[in-house]
Protein backbone atom coordinates (compact mmCIF):
# COMPACT_ATOMS: atom_id res chain seq x y z
CA UNK A 1 0.00 0.00 0.00
CA UNK A 2 1.44 3.31 -1.11
CA UNK A 3 0.66 5.37 2.34
CA UNK A 4 2.89 2.01 4.17
CA UNK A 5 5.87 3.40 1.53
CA UNK A 6 4.67 6.69 2.49
CA UNK A 7 5.20 6.15 6.20
CA UNK A 8 8.27 4.20 5.49
CA UNK A 9 10.22 6.62 3.51
CA UNK A 10 9.43 9.27 6.18
CA UNK A 11 10.73 7.32 8.92
CA UNK A 12 13.79 6.13 7.81
CA UNK A 13 14.67 9.14 6.19
CA UNK A 14 13.58 11.31 9.55
CA UNK A 15 15.65 8.88 11.50
CA UNK A 16 18.88 8.99 8.92
CA UNK A 17 19.01 12.53 9.19
CA UNK A 18 18.53 13.01 12.99
CA UNK A 19 21.38 10.35 13.03
CA UNK A 20 23.72 12.52 10.96
CA UNK A 21 22.20 15.47 13.55
CA UNK A 22 23.44 13.62 16.06
CA UNK A 23 27.11 13.84 15.04
CA UNK A 24 27.06 17.07 13.49
CA UNK A 25 24.98 19.35 16.15
CA UNK A 26 27.36 21.69 17.92
CA UNK A 27 25.07 21.69 21.61
CA UNK A 28 25.83 18.26 22.74
CA UNK A 29 22.13 18.41 24.41
CA UNK A 30 20.53 18.91 20.58
CA UNK A 31 22.44 15.82 19.90
CA UNK A 32 20.76 14.08 23.00
CA UNK A 33 17.72 15.17 21.60
CA UNK A 34 18.49 14.45 18.14
CA UNK A 35 19.15 10.67 19.55
CA UNK A 36 15.65 10.41 20.97
CA UNK A 37 14.24 11.91 17.63
CA UNK A 38 16.19 9.00 15.93
CA UNK A 39 14.53 6.61 18.85
CA UNK A 40 11.51 7.40 17.85
CA UNK A 41 11.78 6.92 14.50
CA UNK A 42 13.03 3.13 14.47
CA UNK A 43 10.29 2.46 17.24
CA UNK A 44 7.94 3.75 13.68
CA UNK A 45 9.93 1.54 11.13
CA UNK A 46 9.21 -1.44 13.97
CA UNK A 47 5.53 -0.34 13.99
CA UNK A 48 5.68 -0.53 10.31
CA UNK A 49 6.99 -4.29 10.25
CA UNK A 50 4.31 -5.56 12.91
CA UNK A 51 7.08 -5.74 15.86
CA UNK A 52 4.43 -3.22 17.56
CA UNK A 53 6.06 -4.87 20.93
CA UNK A 54 9.79 -4.06 20.45
CA UNK A 55 8.49 -0.78 19.28
CA UNK A 56 6.83 -0.21 22.37
CA UNK A 57 9.39 -1.65 24.61
CA UNK A 58 12.12 0.49 22.31
CA UNK A 59 10.32 3.68 23.35
CA UNK A 60 10.23 2.78 26.82
CA UNK A 61 13.27 1.51 27.66
CA UNK A 62 15.65 3.79 25.15
CA UNK A 63 13.39 6.93 25.38
CA UNK A 64 11.89 6.93 28.62
CA UNK A 65 14.66 5.82 30.92
CA UNK A 66 18.24 5.49 29.06
CA UNK A 67 17.81 8.50 26.95
CA UNK A 68 16.41 10.66 30.27
CA UNK A 69 19.68 9.73 32.12
CA UNK A 70 21.77 10.30 28.97
CA UNK A 71 20.16 14.06 28.70
CA UNK A 72 20.69 14.12 32.35
CA UNK A 73 24.76 13.22 32.66
CA UNK A 74 25.25 15.49 29.34
CA UNK A 75 23.10 18.72 30.78
CA UNK A 76 24.99 18.49 34.22
CA UNK A 77 28.18 18.28 32.43
CA UNK A 78 30.16 21.95 31.70
CA UNK A 79 31.62 21.39 28.47
CA UNK A 80 33.95 23.76 26.57
CA UNK A 81 32.04 23.64 22.86
CA UNK A 82 35.41 25.06 20.93
CA UNK A 83 37.92 22.43 22.44
CA UNK A 84 35.12 20.04 21.48
CA UNK A 85 35.18 21.09 17.71
CA UNK A 86 39.22 20.65 18.20
CA UNK A 87 39.18 17.21 18.46
CA UNK A 88 36.98 16.35 15.75
CA UNK A 89 39.83 16.36 12.72
CA UNK A 90 41.93 14.07 15.27
CA UNK A 91 39.13 11.33 15.47
CA UNK A 92 38.19 11.70 12.39
CA UNK A 93 40.40 8.97 10.53
CA UNK A 94 39.47 6.16 13.51
CA UNK A 95 35.98 7.19 13.06
CA UNK A 96 35.83 6.32 9.16
CA UNK A 97 37.88 3.60 10.08
CA UNK A 98 35.13 2.04 11.80
CA UNK A 99 32.38 3.42 9.83
CA UNK A 100 33.58 1.86 6.29
CA UNK A 101 34.21 -1.64 8.35
CA UNK A 102 30.90 -1.61 9.60
CA UNK A 103 29.33 -0.73 5.95
CA UNK A 104 31.92 -3.12 4.19
CA UNK A 105 30.23 -6.03 6.59
CA UNK A 106 26.70 -5.03 5.36
CA UNK A 107 27.65 -4.57 1.73
CA UNK A 108 29.13 -8.25 2.45
CA UNK A 109 25.87 -10.21 3.78
CA UNK A 110 23.43 -8.43 2.09
CA UNK A 111 25.81 -8.89 -1.39
CA UNK A 112 26.48 -12.61 -0.32
CA UNK A 113 22.15 -12.80 -0.33
CA UNK A 114 21.89 -11.52 -4.29
CA UNK A 115 24.71 -13.80 -5.14
CA UNK A 116 23.31 -17.11 -3.78
CA UNK A 117 19.56 -16.60 -2.73
CA UNK A 118 19.68 -19.86 -0.67
CA UNK A 119 21.22 -17.85 1.57
CA UNK A 120 18.81 -15.48 2.48
CA UNK A 121 16.29 -18.90 2.95
CA UNK A 122 18.44 -20.12 5.92
CA UNK A 123 19.26 -16.90 8.12
CA UNK A 124 17.63 -17.45 11.33
CA UNK A 125 14.00 -19.13 11.77
CA UNK A 126 13.51 -20.34 14.73
CA UNK A 127 9.66 -21.14 14.69
CA UNK A 128 7.42 -20.53 11.89
CA UNK A 129 5.93 -16.91 11.43
CA UNK A 130 2.70 -17.03 13.58
CA UNK A 131 -0.87 -16.30 12.14
CA UNK A 132 -3.05 -16.57 15.27
CA UNK A 133 -1.26 -15.00 17.96
CA UNK A 134 0.38 -11.48 18.54
CA UNK A 135 4.00 -10.75 18.69
CA UNK A 136 3.97 -10.45 22.34
CA UNK A 137 2.55 -13.96 22.56
CA UNK A 138 5.41 -14.86 19.91
CA UNK A 139 7.95 -13.84 21.78
CA UNK A 140 7.00 -15.12 25.35
CA UNK A 141 7.05 -18.42 24.12
CA UNK A 142 10.10 -18.14 22.38
CA UNK A 143 12.26 -15.99 24.76
CA UNK A 144 10.78 -18.42 27.96
CA UNK A 145 10.69 -21.79 25.96
CA UNK A 146 13.57 -22.02 23.54
CA UNK A 147 15.67 -19.41 24.65
CA UNK A 148 15.44 -19.96 28.28
CA UNK A 149 18.71 -20.62 29.25
CA UNK A 150 20.02 -17.58 26.97
CA UNK A 151 17.92 -15.34 28.34
CA UNK A 152 18.32 -16.53 32.13
CA UNK A 153 22.31 -16.09 31.07
CA UNK A 154 21.69 -12.40 30.03
CA UNK A 155 19.92 -11.64 32.94
CA UNK A 156 22.71 -13.03 34.74
CA UNK A 157 25.38 -10.95 32.64
CA UNK A 158 23.00 -7.46 33.50
CA UNK A 159 22.97 -8.75 37.50
CA UNK A 160 26.90 -8.56 37.37
CA UNK A 161 26.44 -5.36 35.72
CA UNK A 162 24.16 -4.07 38.01
CA UNK A 163 25.81 -4.95 41.17
CA UNK A 164 29.89 -4.05 39.68
CA UNK A 165 28.04 -0.61 39.06
CA UNK A 166 27.17 -0.49 42.61
CA UNK A 167 30.53 -1.79 43.92
CA UNK A 168 32.22 1.37 42.26
CA UNK A 169 30.28 3.92 43.22
CA UNK A 170 28.63 3.04 46.81
CA UNK A 171 31.15 4.44 49.46
CA UNK A 172 30.12 4.93 53.23
CA UNK A 173 30.65 8.04 54.87
CA UNK A 174 30.67 7.74 58.79
CA UNK A 175 30.45 11.74 58.55
CA UNK A 176 27.45 11.67 57.40
CA UNK A 177 24.40 11.88 59.82
CA UNK A 178 21.31 10.02 58.45
CA UNK A 179 18.01 9.36 58.90
CA UNK A 180 17.01 6.02 61.11
CA UNK A 181 13.61 5.58 59.97
CA UNK A 182 13.00 2.48 62.41
CA UNK A 183 13.79 4.38 65.49
CA UNK A 184 11.33 7.27 64.41
CA UNK A 185 8.67 5.03 63.35
CA UNK A 186 9.20 3.05 66.42
CA UNK A 187 8.61 6.61 68.92
CA UNK A 188 5.48 6.09 70.88
CA UNK A 189 3.00 8.98 69.65
CA UNK A 190 2.47 10.58 73.23
CA UNK A 191 5.83 11.42 72.86
CA UNK A 192 5.97 13.13 69.55
CA UNK A 193 2.51 14.85 69.13
CA UNK A 194 -0.33 16.03 70.73
CA UNK A 195 -3.82 16.32 69.63
CA UNK A 196 -6.58 18.66 69.80
CA UNK A 197 -9.78 18.61 68.77
CA UNK A 198 -9.93 21.76 66.75
CA UNK A 199 -13.85 22.79 65.69
CA UNK A 200 -14.42 23.55 62.68
CA UNK A 201 -13.99 27.35 61.64
CA UNK A 202 -12.46 28.48 64.98
CA UNK A 203 -9.10 27.90 64.65
CA UNK A 204 -6.71 27.17 68.09
CA UNK B 1 -10.71 9.38 -8.32
CA UNK B 2 -13.18 8.11 -6.53
CA UNK B 3 -10.88 5.35 -5.16
CA UNK B 4 -9.10 8.45 -3.54
CA UNK B 5 -11.77 8.94 -1.39
CA UNK B 6 -13.43 5.99 -0.82
CA UNK B 7 -9.29 4.50 0.76
CA UNK B 8 -7.75 7.40 1.80
CA UNK B 9 -10.10 10.91 1.98
CA UNK B 10 -13.03 9.69 4.14
CA UNK B 11 -11.00 7.48 6.56
CA UNK B 12 -8.92 10.28 7.08
CA UNK B 13 -11.76 12.40 7.93
CA UNK B 14 -13.61 10.51 9.98
CA UNK B 15 -10.16 9.90 11.79
CA UNK B 16 -9.82 13.52 12.42
CA UNK B 17 -13.47 13.57 13.58
CA UNK B 18 -13.17 11.39 16.34
CA UNK B 19 -10.08 12.86 17.60
CA UNK B 20 -12.48 15.86 18.15
CA UNK B 21 -14.78 13.61 19.62
CA UNK B 22 -11.90 13.02 22.06
CA UNK B 23 -9.73 16.09 22.40
CA UNK B 24 -12.68 18.54 22.42
CA UNK B 25 -14.14 17.31 25.94
CA UNK B 26 -10.84 16.28 27.02
CA UNK B 27 -10.20 19.77 26.96
CA UNK B 28 -13.24 20.86 28.64
CA UNK B 29 -12.49 18.25 31.11
CA UNK B 30 -8.82 20.00 31.93
CA UNK B 31 -10.69 23.41 31.83
CA UNK B 32 -12.95 22.25 34.78
CA UNK B 33 -9.95 20.20 36.89
CA UNK B 34 -8.72 23.52 37.14
CA UNK B 35 -12.12 25.06 38.54
CA UNK B 36 -12.50 21.93 40.47
CA UNK B 37 -9.16 22.03 41.83
CA UNK B 38 -9.95 25.19 43.39
CA UNK B 39 -13.29 25.04 44.74
CA UNK B 40 -12.39 21.36 46.48
CA UNK B 41 -9.20 23.16 48.42
CA UNK B 42 -11.08 25.93 48.63
CA UNK B 43 -13.69 23.89 50.68
CA UNK B 44 -11.45 21.87 52.59
CA UNK B 45 -9.52 24.78 53.35
CA UNK B 46 -12.67 26.55 54.65
CA UNK B 47 -12.97 29.25 51.96
CA UNK B 48 -15.22 29.69 48.94
CA UNK B 49 -12.71 29.20 45.98
CA UNK B 50 -13.29 31.30 42.42
CA UNK B 51 -16.93 32.42 43.21
CA UNK B 52 -16.90 35.68 41.11
CA UNK B 53 -17.00 35.31 36.99
CA UNK B 54 -20.15 33.33 36.59
CA UNK B 55 -22.75 31.77 38.83
CA UNK B 56 -20.83 29.74 41.27
CA UNK B 57 -17.45 31.05 39.51
CA UNK B 58 -18.01 28.40 36.65
CA UNK B 59 -16.55 30.33 33.97
CA UNK B 60 -13.31 31.07 35.91
CA UNK B 61 -11.27 28.92 33.89
CA UNK B 62 -12.37 30.32 30.56
CA UNK B 63 -11.13 33.99 32.11
CA UNK B 64 -7.68 32.69 32.84
CA UNK B 65 -7.22 30.82 29.62
CA UNK B 66 -8.29 34.42 28.12
CA UNK B 67 -6.15 36.44 30.49
CA UNK B 68 -3.09 33.58 29.44
CA UNK B 69 -3.77 34.23 25.76
CA UNK B 70 -3.86 38.24 26.38
CA UNK B 71 -0.42 38.50 28.09
CA UNK B 72 2.58 38.58 26.68
CA UNK B 73 5.12 35.80 25.73
CA UNK B 74 8.18 36.19 27.09
CA UNK B 75 11.65 34.52 25.69
CA UNK B 76 14.82 34.99 28.40
CA UNK B 77 17.27 36.20 25.78
CA UNK B 78 19.74 33.56 27.38
CA UNK B 79 17.61 30.91 26.77
CA UNK B 80 17.55 28.02 24.28
CA UNK B 81 14.65 29.67 21.65
CA UNK B 82 13.95 26.35 19.95
CA UNK B 83 14.56 24.00 22.79
CA UNK B 84 12.31 26.59 25.46
CA UNK B 85 9.52 26.70 23.04
CA UNK B 86 9.19 23.03 21.91
CA UNK B 87 9.10 22.04 25.82
CA UNK B 88 5.31 23.35 26.11
CA UNK B 89 3.89 21.61 22.92
CA UNK B 90 5.66 18.38 24.13
CA UNK B 91 3.90 18.26 27.50
CA UNK B 92 0.80 19.73 25.92
CA UNK B 93 1.52 16.70 22.75
CA UNK B 94 1.92 14.15 25.23
CA UNK B 95 -1.11 14.73 27.77
CA UNK B 96 -3.06 14.40 24.49
CA UNK B 97 -1.78 11.42 22.64
CA UNK B 98 -2.03 8.89 25.16
CA UNK B 99 -5.73 9.34 24.86
CA UNK B 100 -5.60 7.86 21.50
CA UNK B 101 -5.79 4.03 23.30
CA UNK B 102 -8.01 4.63 26.39
CA UNK B 103 -11.49 2.60 25.66
CA UNK B 104 -14.05 5.05 27.15
CA UNK B 105 -16.77 2.48 27.07
CA UNK B 106 -17.00 -0.68 25.20
CA UNK B 107 -15.57 -0.47 22.12
CA UNK B 108 -15.21 3.08 22.23
CA UNK B 109 -11.90 3.64 21.54
CA UNK B 110 -9.48 5.31 18.72
CA UNK B 111 -7.13 2.79 18.28
CA UNK B 112 -7.56 -0.58 19.57
CA UNK B 113 -3.90 -1.93 19.74
CA UNK B 114 -2.55 -4.80 20.75
CA UNK B 115 -0.34 -3.18 23.25
CA UNK B 116 -1.96 -0.16 24.28
CA UNK B 117 -1.00 -1.00 27.96
CA UNK B 118 2.61 -0.36 26.96
CA UNK B 119 1.66 2.73 24.58
CA UNK B 120 0.40 4.47 28.01
CA UNK B 121 3.47 3.41 29.84
CA UNK B 122 5.72 4.55 27.40
CA UNK B 123 3.43 8.07 26.94
CA UNK B 124 3.28 8.62 30.61
CA UNK B 125 7.20 7.85 30.81
CA UNK B 126 8.08 10.50 27.96
CA UNK B 127 6.32 13.28 29.71
CA UNK B 128 9.74 13.81 32.01
CA UNK B 129 11.05 15.21 28.49
CA UNK B 130 8.90 18.31 28.45
CA UNK B 131 10.21 19.32 31.76
CA UNK B 132 13.81 18.48 31.39
CA UNK B 133 14.18 20.14 28.72
CA UNK B 134 12.10 23.45 29.98
CA UNK B 135 14.40 23.00 33.18
CA UNK B 136 17.95 23.28 30.59
CA UNK B 137 16.44 25.90 27.77
CA UNK B 138 15.35 28.55 30.05
CA UNK B 139 19.03 28.77 31.10
CA UNK B 140 17.64 29.55 35.02
CA UNK B 141 18.80 27.88 38.34
CA UNK B 142 15.52 27.39 39.48
CA UNK B 143 14.18 25.71 36.55
CA UNK B 144 17.17 23.70 35.95
CA UNK B 145 16.95 22.37 39.83
CA UNK B 146 13.12 21.46 39.25
CA UNK B 147 14.09 19.29 36.54
CA UNK B 148 17.17 17.63 37.57
CA UNK B 149 14.96 16.78 40.29
CA UNK B 150 11.88 15.39 38.15
CA UNK B 151 13.96 13.72 36.08
CA UNK B 152 15.25 11.79 38.56
CA UNK B 153 11.25 11.37 40.61
CA UNK B 154 9.88 10.31 37.25
CA UNK B 155 12.13 7.87 36.38
CA UNK B 156 12.60 6.46 39.90
CA UNK B 157 8.71 6.14 40.26
CA UNK B 158 8.27 4.29 36.67
CA UNK B 159 9.91 1.22 37.77
CA UNK B 160 7.35 0.33 40.68
CA UNK B 161 4.47 1.41 37.93
CA UNK B 162 6.13 -0.87 35.41
CA UNK B 163 5.99 -3.53 37.93
CA UNK B 164 2.40 -2.53 38.55
CA UNK B 165 1.20 -3.00 35.29
CA UNK B 166 3.31 -6.24 35.19
CA UNK B 167 1.10 -7.99 38.21
CA UNK B 168 -2.42 -6.61 36.07
CA UNK B 169 -1.04 -8.11 32.69
CA UNK B 170 0.04 -11.67 34.47
CA UNK B 171 -4.12 -11.13 36.15
CA UNK B 172 -5.35 -10.42 32.54
CA UNK B 173 -2.93 -12.42 29.86
CA UNK B 174 -3.18 -9.72 27.31
CA UNK B 175 -1.76 -6.11 26.75
CA UNK B 176 -5.37 -4.88 25.48
CA UNK B 177 -6.68 -1.97 26.95
CA UNK B 178 -10.18 -3.16 26.60
CA UNK B 179 -9.36 -7.01 27.35
CA UNK B 180 -7.81 -5.83 30.72
CA UNK B 181 -11.33 -4.18 31.42
CA UNK B 182 -13.56 -7.16 30.22
CA UNK B 183 -11.20 -9.05 32.33
CA UNK B 184 -12.83 -7.25 35.06
CA UNK B 185 -16.06 -8.33 34.84
CA UNK B 186 -17.68 -10.11 38.26
CA UNK B 187 -14.27 -8.72 40.30
CA UNK B 188 -12.46 -5.41 40.12
CA UNK B 189 -8.77 -5.88 40.41
CA UNK B 190 -8.52 -3.43 43.02
CA UNK B 191 -9.67 -6.09 45.17
CA UNK B 192 -7.39 -9.24 44.90
CA UNK B 193 -4.32 -6.58 43.97
CA UNK B 194 -4.97 -4.43 46.66
CA UNK B 195 -1.61 -3.84 47.37
CA UNK B 196 -0.41 -2.95 44.05
CA UNK B 197 -3.36 -0.24 43.60
CA UNK B 198 -2.27 2.09 46.59
CA UNK B 199 1.08 1.67 44.88
CA UNK B 200 0.32 2.37 41.72
CA UNK B 201 -1.99 5.20 42.96
CA UNK B 202 0.76 6.85 44.51
CA UNK B 203 3.42 6.41 41.69
CA UNK B 204 0.92 7.86 39.82
CA UNK B 205 0.55 10.95 41.95
CA UNK B 206 4.48 10.96 41.66
CA UNK B 207 4.67 10.54 37.58
CA UNK B 208 2.66 13.35 37.32
CA UNK B 209 4.22 15.45 40.04
CA UNK B 210 1.03 16.23 41.82
CA UNK B 211 1.53 16.76 45.41
CA UNK B 212 2.71 15.36 47.49
CA UNK B 213 5.26 14.73 45.38
CA UNK B 214 5.19 18.12 43.83
CA UNK B 215 9.05 18.61 44.33
CA UNK B 216 10.15 19.76 40.74
CA UNK B 217 7.55 23.01 41.18
CA UNK B 218 7.91 23.50 44.73
CA UNK B 219 6.92 26.85 44.91
CA UNK B 220 8.53 27.80 48.86
CA UNK B 221 12.16 26.57 47.76
CA UNK B 222 12.11 26.62 43.97
CA UNK B 223 9.91 29.41 43.44
CA UNK B 224 7.77 27.47 40.91
CA UNK B 225 10.29 24.85 39.68
CA UNK B 226 10.93 24.60 35.71
CA UNK B 227 8.17 26.72 34.22
CA UNK B 228 9.62 30.25 36.41
CA UNK B 229 10.54 31.70 32.49
CA UNK B 230 7.49 30.91 30.79
CA UNK B 231 4.90 33.15 30.21
CA UNK B 232 0.96 33.72 28.63
CA UNK B 233 0.24 30.63 26.33
CA UNK B 234 3.91 28.68 26.90
CA UNK B 235 3.02 28.69 30.72
CA UNK B 236 -1.19 27.72 29.66
CA UNK B 237 0.22 24.72 27.46
CA UNK B 238 2.43 23.15 30.25
CA UNK B 239 -0.58 23.41 32.55
CA UNK B 240 -3.13 22.48 30.44
CA UNK B 241 -0.53 19.12 29.63
CA UNK B 242 -0.11 18.94 33.20
CA UNK B 243 -3.90 18.64 34.23
CA UNK B 244 -4.50 16.57 31.15
CA UNK B 245 -1.62 13.72 32.46
CA UNK B 246 -3.44 13.90 35.85
CA UNK B 247 -6.70 12.83 33.95
CA UNK B 248 -4.71 10.82 32.11
CA UNK B 249 -3.47 8.42 34.49
CA UNK B 250 -6.62 8.39 36.67
CA UNK B 251 -8.24 6.78 33.32
CA UNK B 252 -4.92 4.44 33.49
CA UNK B 253 -6.09 3.82 37.13
CA UNK B 254 -9.72 3.23 36.34
CA UNK B 255 -8.90 0.93 33.37
CA UNK B 256 -6.31 -1.23 35.56
CA UNK B 257 -7.91 -1.54 38.62
CA UNK B 258 -11.54 -0.13 39.19
CA UNK B 259 -13.15 -2.14 36.13
CA UNK B 260 -13.02 1.04 33.07
CA UNK B 261 -16.53 1.39 31.83
CA UNK B 262 -18.30 -2.00 33.83
CA UNK B 263 -21.08 -0.44 36.49
CA UNK B 264 -19.85 -2.10 40.35
CA UNK B 265 -23.07 -4.45 39.86
CA UNK B 266 -24.41 -6.06 36.35
CA UNK B 267 -27.86 -5.99 37.90
CA UNK B 268 -30.82 -3.82 37.06
CA UNK B 269 -30.36 -0.57 38.73
CA UNK B 270 -26.55 -0.31 37.86
CA UNK B 271 -26.50 -1.30 34.07
CA UNK B 272 -29.10 1.50 33.02
CA UNK B 273 -26.16 4.10 32.87
CA UNK B 274 -24.36 3.62 29.91
CA UNK B 275 -20.23 2.88 30.56
CA UNK B 276 -19.20 6.44 29.41
CA UNK B 277 -20.83 7.59 32.33
CA UNK B 278 -19.33 4.56 34.54
CA UNK B 279 -16.03 5.56 33.30
CA UNK B 280 -15.92 9.29 33.42
CA UNK B 281 -17.82 9.02 37.59
CA UNK B 282 -14.41 6.66 37.72
CA UNK B 283 -12.61 9.07 36.65
CA UNK B 284 -13.67 11.67 38.23
CA UNK B 285 -13.70 9.71 41.57
CA UNK B 286 -9.50 9.41 41.12
CA UNK B 287 -9.29 12.96 40.38
CA UNK B 288 -11.00 13.86 43.40
CA UNK B 289 -8.80 11.80 45.56
CA UNK B 290 -5.97 13.32 43.86
CA UNK B 291 -7.23 17.22 45.01
CA UNK B 292 -8.13 15.66 48.35
CA UNK B 293 -4.62 14.24 48.42
CA UNK B 294 -3.09 17.68 47.59
CA UNK B 295 -5.41 19.98 50.25
CA UNK B 296 -4.31 16.72 53.34
CA UNK B 297 -0.63 16.35 52.95
CA UNK B 298 2.86 18.43 53.34
CA UNK B 299 5.19 18.10 51.17
CA UNK B 300 7.63 15.13 50.85
CA UNK B 301 11.44 15.62 51.83
CA UNK B 302 13.43 15.00 48.44
CA UNK B 303 15.78 11.96 50.11
CA UNK B 304 12.34 10.44 51.83
CA UNK B 305 10.85 10.40 48.45
CA UNK B 306 13.27 8.54 46.92
CA UNK B 307 13.56 6.73 49.97
CA UNK B 308 10.12 5.89 48.96
CA UNK B 309 10.46 4.74 45.18
CA UNK B 310 13.68 2.98 45.85
CA UNK B 311 13.77 1.21 48.69
CA UNK B 312 9.78 0.46 49.69
CA UNK B 313 7.92 0.62 46.53
CA UNK B 314 10.49 -1.60 44.19
CA UNK B 315 11.62 -4.16 46.49
CA UNK B 316 7.59 -4.91 47.61
CA UNK B 317 6.18 -4.74 43.65
CA UNK B 318 9.02 -7.11 42.76
CA UNK B 319 7.90 -8.97 45.71
CA UNK B 320 4.00 -9.03 44.68
CA UNK B 321 4.93 -9.90 41.22
CA UNK B 322 6.73 -13.05 42.18
CA UNK B 323 3.73 -13.52 44.79
CA UNK B 324 0.62 -12.72 41.90
CA UNK B 325 2.46 -15.57 39.35
CA UNK B 326 3.17 -17.95 41.71
CA UNK B 327 -0.39 -18.10 42.92
CA UNK B 328 -1.65 -17.80 39.44
CA UNK B 329 0.84 -21.00 39.13
CA UNK B 330 -0.06 -23.01 41.97
CA UNK B 331 -4.02 -22.38 41.98
CA UNK B 332 -4.12 -22.69 38.08
CA UNK B 333 -5.55 -19.27 38.19
CA UNK B 334 -4.61 -19.05 34.18
CA UNK B 335 -6.37 -16.05 32.79
CA UNK B 336 -8.02 -17.81 29.59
Amino acid sequence: MIIQALTFYLFALTAIAAGVMVISARNPVHSVLFLILAFFNSAGLFVLIGAEFIAMILVIVYVGAVAVLFLFVVMMLDINFSELREGFLQYLPIGALVGIILAAELILIFGGWVINPDAAQIIAAPSAAPSEITNTHALGRLIYTQYIYLFQASGLVLLIAMIGAIVLTLRSRPSVRRQRIAEQVSRPVEDVIEIKDVPTGSGI
Amino acid sequence: MAEFWTIYAWPTLWIIIKILFIVVPLLIAVAYLTYAERKVIGFMQLRMGPNVVGPFGLLQPFADGLKLMAKEAIIPTRSNRVVFLLAPMLTFTLGLIGWAVIPVADGWVLSDINVGILYLFAVSSLGVYGIIMAGWASNSIYPFLGALRSAAQMVSYEVSIGFVIVTVLLATGSLNLSDIVLAQQGLWFFIPLFPMFVIFFISGLAETNRAPFDLPEAEAELVSGYNVEYSAMAFALFFLGEYANMILMSAMTVILFLGGWLPPFDIAPFNWLPGIIWFSLKVSFVLFVFLWVRATLPRYRYDQLMRLGWKVFLPFSLLWVVVTAGAIVAFDWFPT
